[in-house]
């Protein structure tokens, strides 16, 4: 499997020019706070939800994600965070 | 066409290794392992190697990495990963074997098994994880410590003349001949993760190649031991780590080298018995049990105090006595009195193969617990004995021939509870035929002194070998 998977272009979503997106997995996160600061479009914010984990989870706070990746690139936890750049 | 940056399949999907909370890293928050492991398992994945990789693993906080990574894996002792790598990589040629180790396991501990594997120029590749401080044990001062770092045990910080100088093993396995890739990576901001998936996946291909050795050292936040916000931690590996430890690939030489194979000659088991004396083919004629089967695997089980590993050791002695081959092998828990208490015996006509039990043909089990621990691990010919004075219910799952033998209540008959080992030697002694009376009496006469112990003993002994006979 290569990483970058590439997803089946479908085509309900083709209709639509796709944007980039970003999905932070909040129970897997453990609120260090990296993606937040690596963001460039400061879209990531830290939350006073609590986790099962028990941590303050970061979310995802507004549109306009690049799919710059930085957020998957620094952040720790394997799972936490997933972008997709059409 | 759309490009996914997710969790890759070169991990677990849920981390079923791992006690609890399956689906996160032990690790702590912002911990600069998390986020190399991750950079593994892309590159794993991307070049298609999962198949064939083989992690070592070392002691410290990358202990777990087999929790982790859907590959095989290896867990070494303290500083010894890059010697079972070793032995793992020549095993297993076609592999790709990964060493992970940090400082302390690595630059202290391990360094001379380091050192000599790189210098031989195993087809590996090694991760070295420098956070500058034993992380797992509470951040004392490692041999990578920078200078005038402070730690649990460098209070005012680290001094070259107390200390010496922190310990830069890129540049020293990068001054050997025979290593091809030596490389210093950090794992701190967006950019350096860049830069060391492009040396990482470099190190991954050298290996698929079969090209030699591959060090990379990877400058990793620990934010936990360092006393700082992740953020915090990140920002200092820039402005002080990054000075005394400079990243960047300090020796690339794969390109001019030639895939290497190293050719293990297969020894076959019977030629490396035959060297360590295991075989002997003639029959052993001073042997003077008649046993059941070639060999008695016995699992003695109870609480602390039932006289468990005693009542072991009388059937590992007595057996001994008549030239058998014998093992006793103890396993207790942390508490002197109430805990369960176990212990294996092996008695063979030939030279035993491991003390430790996985099947034992004859269990016999003084308490609850250990009847419902073992029980089910006993075959349909096997014997299970049991202590019916304090067990009134049997498991159902059992598959053994099962007897229920008061033990506790017969000892007390003879004088004392704590005869109850007693009664059980009798009782086995008689039921597989290893022993008569009058061995086991001449037995204890050796063994017990004192003359009230003694008679205790043998009417314990009798009361058991009569019930073997009722049965
Ligand atoms: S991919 Fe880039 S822009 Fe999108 S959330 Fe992550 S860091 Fe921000
Ligand atoms: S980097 Fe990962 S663990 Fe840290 S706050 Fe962001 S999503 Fe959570
Ligand atoms: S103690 Fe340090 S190295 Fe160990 S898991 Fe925590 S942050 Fe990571």
């Amino acid at each position: 499997m290569p990483k970058y998977s590439m997803s089946e272009d479908n085509v309900e979503e083709k209709q639509e020019k796709e944007q980039p997106s970003v999905i932070i997995h909040e129970e897997l996160c453990k609120a260090c706070g990296l993606c937040i600061i690596h963001c460039p479009k400061d879209i990531l914010e830290a939350s006073d939800k609590i986790n099962e984990l028990g941590y303050p989870t970061t979310v995802v706070a507004k549109d306009g994600c690049i799919g710059c990746a930085n957020c998957y690139l620094i952040c720790p936890e394997p799972g936490a965070v997933t972008v997709k750049k059409p | 066409m759309t490009k996914v940056f997710e969790k890759s399949p070169a991990f677990f999907d849920t981390f079923t290794r791992k006690p609890s909370m399956q689906k996160t890293t032990h690790y702590c928050p912002g911990c600069g392992h998390g986020t190399l492991n991750k950079i593994i398992a892309d590159q794993i994945a991307e070049l298609g190697l999962q198949d064939q990789t083989i992690f070592v693993g070392p002691v410290g906080c990358g202990v777990f990495i087999y929790y982790y990574f859907e590959s095989a894996s290896v867990s070494a002792a303290h500083g010894r990963a890059s010697a079972v790598a070793t032995g793992v990589s020549r095993a297993n040629p076609d592999s790709v074997t990964i060493s992970y180790q940090g400082d302390g396991d690595l630059a202290a501990i391990g360094t001379s098994n380091a050192i000599h594997a790189a210098n031989r120029g195993e087809n590996m590749i090694v991760f070295f994880v420098n956070n500058n401080i034993y992380g797992m044990t509470g951040g004392q001062l490692a041999p990578t410590t920078l200078i005038d770092q402070t730690s649990t045990t460098s209070p005012t910080g680290r001094t070259v003349l107390n200390d010496g100088h922190p310990l830069k093993m890129a540049e020293m396995v990068a001054g050997l001949e025979a290593p091809v890739l030596s490389a210093r990576v950090a794992v701190n901001t967006p950019r350096n993760v860049r830069q060391a998936v492009k040396v990482i996946k470099r190190g991954l291909e050298i290996q698929r190649d079969k090209k030699g050795y591959a060090f990379i050292e990877v400058l990793s936040q620990c934010p936990t031991n360092w006393k700082k916000e992740s953020k915090e931690a990140c920002d200092w590996i820039d402005e002080v780590v990054c000075k005394q430890y400079p990243i960047g690939v300090i020796k690339d030489v794969a390109d001019q080298r030639e895939a290497q194979i190293r050719l293990a000659e297969r020894v076959e088991f019977e030629a490396l018995a035959d060297q360590l004396g295991l075989t002997t083919d003639d029959e052993d004629t001073s042997q003077k049990i008649e046993m059941l089967q070639d060999e008695l695997r016995f699992k003695f089980a109870g609480f602390g105090g039932q006289g468990i590993l005693s009542l072991g050791m009388m059937m590992a002695q007595m057996s001994m006595e008549q030239n058998m081959e014998v093992t006793w092998l103890p396993s207790y828990g942390p508490e002197m009195r109430g805990g369960v208490a176990n212990c294996s015996v092996v008695v063979g006509k030939k030279a035993i193969g491991s003390p430790a039990i996985e099947s034992p043909n004859v269990l016999v089990a003084l308490n609850r617990p250990s009847l419902e621990k073992f029980g089910p691990l006993v075959p349909e010919e096997g014997l299970i004995i049991y202590n019916s004075s304090l067990i009134d219910q049997v498991p159902d799952n059992l598959k053994g021939q099962v007897y229920a033998l008061p033990a506790t209540d017969l000892a007390s008959d003879a004088g004392t509870v704590k005869a109850a080992n007693a009664v059980v030697l009798g009782f086995v002694a008689r039921k597989t035929g290893m022993f008569q009376l009058s061995d086991l009496e001449n037995f204890l006469r050796e063994t017990f002194k004192k003359p009230a112990m003694l008679e205790t003993n043998l009417k314990a002994v009798l009361a058991g070998w009569n019930a073997a006979e009722k049965d």
